[in-house]
Order: C-alpha cells, then structure tokens, then sequence
C-alpha cells in the first residue's frame, strides 16, 4: 500500500501555437492559447496509477493554479486518481519556483504520510524542471529526476531507469521518494467511460450551493480547495514575497524576417542555389 | 565579485563536459571588468583528466571532493558538499550547466539555501540594478521560447542560474591563468547515499551537432522514414551532419539525439539547411544563431522562411535530388 502524491500543471499550450494566437506584430497572445494538463505531468500520473495497481493505495493529484486548473483535475479523475486538490490563493500569484516548491511541499506534509510524489520533469510553460527537485528538497525525500523507465517496485524499494544524459543508469532507491519522469516514460492512459460518467458533475467546492452540496458530498463530486491558511503556510514565504527572483523585463519574440533570397523550385535555380552555398562555404572559412 | 562555476565531467571521456569549459569563460568575462575571481568547484569519483584546460579560459582556482562513492549522482550528497564549497566561498554567483545532472542538484541548492536560480539562461551580464549594486542579468526564453524574460535575484545571494551547452561559444583567444588544484574537505554522509546505481551504460556520443559546420535537418514534412534518407544523402554530399525536428524525432523518423531546438540540442553552424520544418519558436530557438540558414517548405507561408537567408518553395522530395544532382556536377 502506497500513498502516492501526483504534482500537475495547467499549462497554455506553447507548443502548438497557431494562427489565432499570433499577433500581428509577430507575436504570441498567450491568454489565446489554449490551457492543457502539462504533457508531463500525464506521465507521472500515469506512472502513479501503475504502481497503485501492483502495490495498492492511493493516487492524489494536486495542482497548484487558478480555478480553471480544475479542468486537469477532473482529467485525473476521469484516469481513475483517487482524490484532486486544487491549491488555489491570491497569495500564491507570482510565484516563482521556490516559492511554487514551498506551497507544493506543504501540501504533500499537509497531506501526510505519503511515500511517493511523482510530477513531470518540467512545464511546457517554464521549462525549468526546479519544482520538483525543490519539492524534494523541502520534503527532505530523495529524488530521481530523468525517470525514462519504472522497472520495478514493491513496498519496499523502486528501481528505475533515469536518462544521465551521457549515461542511461538503473537506479533502485527506496522510499519516500520523489521522481520526475519524462515523456516517453510509458503512454497515458485514455480518460475511462465509467470514470467519466461518475465524476462528470465533479467541480470545485465553491461552485455548489447549500441544497447541492450533500448530494455532491454523497457522490464524491467536489474539488476541494486548499488556501495559505489551510495549509498553515508562512504568508512570507508564498508569492511574491517568498520567490528570490524577480522578472526585470519581458520582450516578445519577432520574426527577424529581411534578406531573404528565394530559388524558384526549377532546375536552373537549384544549380544556381547549389553553387551560391558552395562559393559561401568556401568565404565562411 | 566572485564566481563559482560548477564543473562537471563527461563520463563517456572523462574530460570536464564543453559547457563547463564555456561557463568558465562566460564567468572570466563577466568577472574580469570587475576584478572578480573564477573558481571552479567539481564533485566526482576523480578530476577530469583534462583539468588544466580550464585554466586557459580564465578558471583562478578549482576546488574538489573527490571519492570513489561519488562516481554517479548521489543528489542529496552532492546537494550538501555544493552548499558546503557555496558557505566557504561565499561567491556573488553560482553558474551551473544545464545538464540532466546540473539541473538536478542546481534546484536542491537554490531550495536549502533558499536563493534565486533561473534555468536555461542564454545571456548572463552583470550591470548595476536599482540601489542594488551590481547585480547578475539572467536572461533567458519562456513561453516555449515565444517571449524572452530577463530575470533577476536582486535581495538574495548566491544568483544562481543554469546555461545549456553549446549557448554560450567559447573564445576565440581566452586568457591562460596558472593551474592552481585545492580538495576541499568535507565528510561525506553515508547515510544520504540513497540511489544504488545497479547498472550503467555509457550512451553513444558520436553525435556531436554542434561542432558540426553544416546541419541538414528534418522535419514533419519529411513524411517518413524512408524519405528521411534524403536529409542523411544531402549530409553526407556536403560533409555536415544530421539534425532533426521535435515533430521528426515523435514520429520516428530519426533518435531523438538529433533533435535541434529548445529542448535537444543548440547548434550555430555555417550553413543550417531546413527541410519541411515549419519554423515553431521551440526549433527556430536551437538553430536561429546559424550563419546562413536555407529553408525548404512546401508552404511559402511557414514562418521558417522569417529567419531564413535563402529559400525554395517546393517539395523536398524534388528538391533535395536536384541539388545532389548539381552537387555532383559541382566536384
């Protein structure tokens, strides 16, 4: 029996930007892309729910974001996670890593007793791949982060598969423990129609009135919500306040565009195109 | 000011990896106008064997642990002998590479010391901030590489960030300082070696795209497996090397240790040559700092052809026979 812990993102979806969000000027409109579960974070979770399956226990996703991340928990629902937690406080916002890291590490110990907490290697938003091993940190666990593979677990111990980069290691480490997996670390699973059917009426706490309430409660409907003051957070360290590094300035991307030379796709321009990369080879040098 | 830059080895050669050298040099830049010193910090089972050459980009001291239980990454171990080398030489700024290892342990020392560090940067100077004084300018692609943040840790110290290899160039001339080698002495935790590493193997470093002077990639519009030989042939003919895209790498045309991009690997070579690749922010920000840049799309709109010197509208299929035909011709 396990207690597992799943970290998830919502994330705008940066990789696939298309002609709706591009501005004129060449830039991107982020509130038009639209908000998707961190491809990643489908991997941990997916990792998570397997070794529920050979070990037994639960898998508990957690995301920490505006309400509209409720959409990724019920997701995880639908994949068949025993419980969400949507964390969720104005004074969370402007977070940076470490101060992401401190809410996130506060809910796994407000959650208590958990053995393993699971999250992708990074966000497709940020592309830091800091919260996790900063979560580890402040859960004092151990952490493999790179986790391309589980070979093997039991109550006792995992063993893993973690890219070294320059090396592909197996790993066998034992609990509690943290791990961040990539994305060719197994295939997510399909939302699950029974699954569906069950919580397709789930939604976060604040969204039913009195009278909905118990009917919610009685059919595991709702999202519960945790605050600063629920988690018995230090205010200090959430936000703003608590994050080190500050964003001085933000400019767009634009496409440089300029001297571009064009080959008509025929014959006697290909040679001219072939010859022109050849003579600028030889200058270059 | 101080800099300490966190040296790490390649295990397939046992050399200090080429970003370790490149951020020795960033750090000799950016310490230099300032009298500031270099120090290199390393952790391993032995020091690369070519330590000396961190010397000649501006390194004033290393300093090490190393012990044979220390040959792979023991996180929590590394963590604490880094906070360690950080509390002795109390530096301004802690320059990590980021390498799967760096932005493993990077994190794990910016959380226990509970300072700022910012990943992935592609530019670093230190210019006054504010009352602040001096301060480090950690500049750096977000949002998938659509907008570019300059990030800063004004209040707390060390400023810490990581750098990709293969971002920063090395000098074409770098000072040549004296080889000065300190152990630094520290016990370490048994305890906390907690990863049992039961098997490793060393990967295959032959692909080596960014010393390459031509890149001939693939993209989605490649179409498959079998026409990615095309991209292999057009290499070959001009005597580069084979990059790919993120969407050739998913749908398999070709190992993912070809990929060029934000995530895979950063090239600037003389001749970059895009073959029915689109031009999304995550590849153009691996390929965009290359010399000339030839682009072949089918769809003259691709927003490739925005940073591209030369173009083909066509389909690569015809294309790429065509050129190795007049290739040919050309020898």
């Amino acid at each position: 029996m396990k207690k597992i812990v799943v970290l998830a993102k919502q994330v705008p979806d940066t990789e696939n930007v298309g002609d709706e969000a591009m501005k004129e000027d060449g830039t991107v409109n982020r509130s038009k892309l639209p908000a998707i579960f961190n491809p990643e974070d489908l991997n941990a979770l997916e990792m998570g729910l397997n070794i529920r399956e050979k070990l037994g226990g639960t898998v508990t996703v957690i995301s920490m974001g505006p309400p509209g991340a409720k959409d990724i928990l019920k997701h995880s629902l639908y994949m068949g996670a025993d419980d969400v937690y949507l964390i969720s406080d104005k004074k969370f916002a402007a977070s940076d890593t470490l101060a992401t890291s401190y809410v996130l590490a506060g809910t796994v110990k407000y959650l208590g007793n958990v053995d393993l907490v699971l999250g992708g290697t990074q966000a497709i938003d940020g592309d830091t791949a800091q919260v996790g091993p900063q979560t580890a940190e402040k859960l004092d666990f151990n952490q493999i982060t790179y986790v391309e593979d589980l070979i093997e677990c039991t109550d006792e111990h995992v063993m893993v598969q973690r890219d070294g980069e320059k090396q592909k290691e197996k790993i066998k480490t034992s609990y509690p423990l943290l791990m961040t997996v990539t994305g060719n670390s197994n295939d997510p699973r399909y939302p699950d129609c029974r699954e569906m059917l069950k919580y397709f009426r789930a939604d976060l706490e604040t969204e039913f009135d009195e009278e909905e309430k118990k009917q919610a409660q009685k059919n595991d409907w709702i999202i519960p919500i945790l605050s600063a003051d629920e988690l018995g957070l230090d205010e200090e360290r959430c936000g703003l306040s608590g994050s080190p590094t500050q964003v001085a300035n933000i400019d767009n991307i634009q496409l440089s565009g300029g001297d571009l030379e064009m080959y008509a796709d025929e014959d006697d321009s290909i040679q001219d195109l072939v010859k022109d990369i050849m003579k600028e080879q030889v200058e270059v040098e | 000011m101080k800099t300490v830059v966190y040296i790490e080895k390649n295990p397939i050669n046992n050399k200090a990896r080429e970003v370790s050298l490149e951020l020795t040099a960033k750090a000799y830049s950016l310490m230099e106008p300032l009298d500031g010193e270099v120090v290199g910090a390393f952790i391993g089972e032995g020091l690369p064997n070519n330590s000396e050459e961190l010397f000649t980009y501006g390194m004033d001291r290393l300093i090490h642990l190393t012990d044979e239980r220390l040959d792979n990454l023991q996180s929590a171990v590394y963590k604490n002998i880094i906070c360690e080398m950080i509390k002795e030489e109390d530096p301004d700024i802690v320059l990590y590479g980021a390498t799967h290892n760096g932005r493993d342990v990077a994190p794990l020392v910016a959380s226990k010391l509970q300072t700022g560090l910012t990943a992935d940067c592609t530019q670093l100077k230190v210019d006054d901030y504010r009352d602040k004084g001096k301060i480090l300018y950690q500049i750096r692609p977000a949002f998938g590489g659509n907008i570019i943040a300059t990030i800063v840790t004004p209040e707390d110290r060390p400023m810490m960030a990581t750098v990709r290899e293969g971002v920063m160039p090395l000098p074409a001339d770098p000072p040549e300082k004296s080889m000065e080698v300190e152990k630094f002495n520290e016990t370490i935790e048994e305890d906390l070696l907690l990863n049992e590493f039961i098997d490793v193997v060393k990967k295959d470093d032959t692909v080596n795209l960014n010393k390459a002077d031509i890149v001939v990639s693939g993209g989605a519009g490649v179409g498959s497996e079998e026409d990615f030989k095309l991209i292999h042939d057009l290499a070959d003919a001009l005597g580069g090397d084979v990059g790919a895209s993120r969407a050739a790498v998913d749908f398999g045309y070709v190992d993912e240790k070809r990929q060029v991009g934000q995530t895979g690997t950063v090239v600037r070579p003389k001749l970059y040559i895009a073959c029915g690749i689109s031009g999304q922010v995550q590849h153009r920000a691996g390929m965009e700092d290359a010399k000339k840049i030839l682009a072949i799309n089918t769809d003259p709109d691709a927003p490739i052809f925005d940073i591209a010197h030369k173009g083909v509208v066509g389909d690569l299929k015809e294309v790429i026979p065509t050129m190795l035909h007049y290739l040919k011709e050309e020898e």
